[in-house]
């Protein structure tokens, strides 16, 4: 609480000790016996007491907006309202309200301080999810170790991280091994392992090993500081939601206070009454029309929206964003580094009768040792083994054919299907699509490396999700040949595909789809770095972050922080989320207020329930509201 | 000149919405935004008269609620 609700809070604590005991006093001891005609004023001042105490800044602040020309203030309204009751004592035989014009007061200020506290606690958790700022930085200069201000440390300086520190600024490991929690990245609570010349990412929090590493930003341009930023100014980029409560607001104030006016006039004028009444049931009709309850929860709910998904790793760089993503039924995304992995490796091992795959692998292993290829860099990587360099001897490169080398004296062949043609050497059935390489020795076939663009561990699971989460159409667009794109797009569950797209027809493509449903909304995956057209054209761009990677940020609308497909069903689910809540608010708030102002205006409603009209739905909209921060996590 | 400003005590979002919009018709302001989220206010003003139109647009906020301050 900041101190001046702490204040408040005391106010009306002491408003309340005060009030209390009048209320019942005034029931069981009747003041009249005992003064006679003084004691109208007696209960007045009696009841002023916990009025004034609990309200002296509203009274101010009614009056003082006058002044500033603002007459319709809700200040002023409850002024009014209930310095009316007070009023009454100009009729000492009508009936006295005094004891409601104080607590009418008080519930007031109770509701406003209810509403001031728990805007200030969705900032606050807001703020603490976004606690990722790391506090010092541990310099290592000329043997010594020096704790400075993050932003004070300079590119190339060594710095110090040790189990339990946050990785102050985005930089490489020099020394050392350890795993990091990456959680307040990406929402990921699986450690990652770091060694020498792994990248590091600021605000990431070591677990088990001492590291030292070279800065390579400067603490602003690192990967924390971007995505603070990144999600404060997200809030400023309004959804056209947003921008419509805010003219709703502008339009209906003025409406209603006319409404309320003519409420107050003309039925007196035409004889149906008596002034009071109808003054007071336009005051009341005032109170309960203020558009405070939307004004507040619709950003709010945006803001605590974007929270919330941040904290699942997905930076979503405005509310409008989150507005659009919960209309798309259509997702795009690009095959190669968002799908798949977009580096070689192995998947299937395929021996001929008879031969072992572990004798395969190493052989081919062993052939491939010197080649940088991408091919022979996966073969390497699926042996795991080392490789003895002993065994082998002469190595030819035939570019387009393979690798032709000494293993074990063998003369081992390791190439394609031409490779194996030209040498004559008859190869099984055909293996599928992917890459395939053939091994032979001494002239014998041993069998088949199947090697692929590898598809990510959990792309068919987001797929999944996807379709879960009510998205119609999933469609894969890339580059690829024909037989691939149908491969990926079967095992992934995917509903359409296009292949051999060009950069220029990937627009052309999402453009024709976005065409043929106008009003349904499309989001297109990719990695950033060569997709930046598509991510531009489709309603939503949204890029692999590989924890902040420039590109992607700078090129998308929505940034998955971990490289992880399943991300875009999150970004989903917390946008739509976040529309129903937004739309269960200003449904709430606009229902209960027109019908406690029509009750306002028949007779029905009293003061109170002006007020919690008024506050009250605020209030409740705000709760309402922070619930967009808790995106619930669904079991993996 | 384009400065972001923190606010102190920014409580009522539709007051927010006012100031912003009293600010904009400050003469020298280009464009102002307050995020009542955040209570951060982004003020583009003519360079020469910042410090002027700075004043300016607090008293325009007092006016709102008499509490804000423009932390400078």
């Amino acid at each position: 609480m900041t101190k001046k609700q702490k204040r408040m809070l005391r106010r009306i604590l002491i408003a309340l000790a005060i009030y209390l005991p009048l209320m019942v006093a005034t029931r069981v001891f009747p003041l009249e016996p005992i003064l006679g005609d003084r004691a109208v004023l007696v209960e007045l001042v009696l009841f002023a007491v916990p009025y004034l105490i609990a309200g002296y800044d509203v009274l101010q602040k009614g009056f003082r907006g006058i002044f500033n020309g603002r007459v319709m203030d809700e200040n002023f309204l409850m002024s009014v309202a209930t310095l009316g009751a007070f009023a009454l004592v100009l009729f000492p035989d009508a009936e006295q309200h005094f004891e409601e014009g104080a607590a009418v007061m008080l519930f007031y200020q109770v509701g406003e301080f209810f509403q001031s506290y728990a805007v200030g606690k969705t900032r606050r958790s807001i703020a603490d999810m976004m606690d990722i700022a790391p506090e010092f930085a541990l310099v290592i200069r000329e043997g010594e170790t020096v704790e400075v201000d993050p932003a004070e440390v300079a590119v190339g300086d060594r710095l110090l991280v040790r189990p339990g520190d946050r990785v102050p600024l985005d930089g490489v490991v020099l020394a050392g091994s350890s795993a990091l929690d990456t959680s307040a990245l990406t929402g990921e609570s699986v450690p990652r392992q770091v060694a020498e010349g792994d990248q590091l990412v600021s605000g990431c929090i070591n677990l088990t090993g001492r590291l030292e590493m070279r800065a390579t930003k400067e603490y602003g341009q690192s990967a924390v500081s971007r995505i603070l930023e990144l999600v404060e100014n997200a809030s400023e980029k309004k959804a056209r939601t947003e921008n419509f409560v805010t003219r709703f607001a502008r339009v209906y104030t003025p409406i209603v206070v006319l409404a309320a006016l003519l409420l107050a006039l003309i039925p007196p004028l035409a004889g149906f009454g008596s002034w009071s009444m109808w003054i007071q049931r336009g005051l009341t009709f005032l109170v309960v029309s203020c558009p405070c309850a939307l004004v507040i929860s619709v950003p709010l709910s945006f803001f605590a929206g974007i929270g919330g998904a941040s904290r699942r790793g997905v930076l979503v760089k405005g509310s409008n964003y989150l507005e659009v993503l919960a209309k798309c039924d259509t997702v795009a995304f690009d095959k190669t580094g968002t799908l798949t992995s977009g580096k070689f490796a192995v998947v299937e091992v395929q021996p001929a009768e008879g031969e072992s795959a572990d004798r395969l692998l190493c052989l081919a292993a062993h052939a491939e040792a010197s080649s940088t290829h991408p091919i022979a860099i996966s073969i390497g990587e699926a042996y795991g083994k080392e490789i003895d360099a002993s065994r082998i001897g002469k190595v030819e490169e035939r570019g387009g054919y393979g690798i032709s080398a000494e293993v074990d004296g063998h003369r081992v062949l390791v190439g394609n299907a031409r490779m194996m043609q030209q040498a004559r050497i008859a190869v099984g059935d055909a293996p599928r699509s992917n890459t395939a390489l053939y091994i032979a020795a001494d002239e014998k076939y041993l069998g088949c490396i199947l090697i692929a663009d590898a598809v990510k561990p959990h792309s068919q699971q987001a797929i999944g999700k996807l379709h879960d989460a009510g998205v119609k159409r999933v469609v894969v667009l890339t580059g690829d040949r024909e037989d691939v794109a149908r491969d990926v797009s079967e095992q992934l569950g995917v509903d359409e595909y296009r292949a051999q797209l060009l950069p220029q027809n990937k627009v052309e493509c999402i453009e024709s789809i976005m065409e043929s449903s106008p009003d349904a909304k499309l989001a297109f995956v990719g990695d950033g770095i060569n997709d930046a057209p598509v991510l531009m054209r489709a309603d939503v761009g949204i890029a692999m972050g590989a924890m902040g990677s420039d590109a992607a940020i700078e090129a998308a609308d929505v940034v998955l922080m971990d490289d992880d497909p399943q991300g875009v069903a999150v970004a989903i689910q917390v946008a739509r989320k976040t529309m129903r809540i937004v739309w269960q608010n200003i449904v709430f708030a606009i229902g209960v207020k027109v019908a406690i102002m029509l009750l306002a205006a028949v007779g029905i409603a009293n003061m109170w329930l002006a007020v919690f009209g008024d506050v009250g739905v605020a209030v409740l909209a705000i709760l309402n509201a922070m619930r967009c921060m808790n995106i619930a996590r669904s079991k993996d | 000149m384009r400065k972001v400003f923190k606010m102190e005590d920014l409580e009522c979002a539709n007051c927010a919405a006012k100031m912003q919009d009293a600010i904009s018709k400050i003469d020298g302001v280009n464009s102002v935004n307050i995020s009542f989220m955040t209570q951060k206010l982004t003020l583009d003003a003519e360079d020469e008269r910042f410090d002027a139109i700075l004043d300016a647009a607090q008293k325009a906020i007092s006016k709102f609620e008499k509490d804000c301050v423009i932390l400078r």
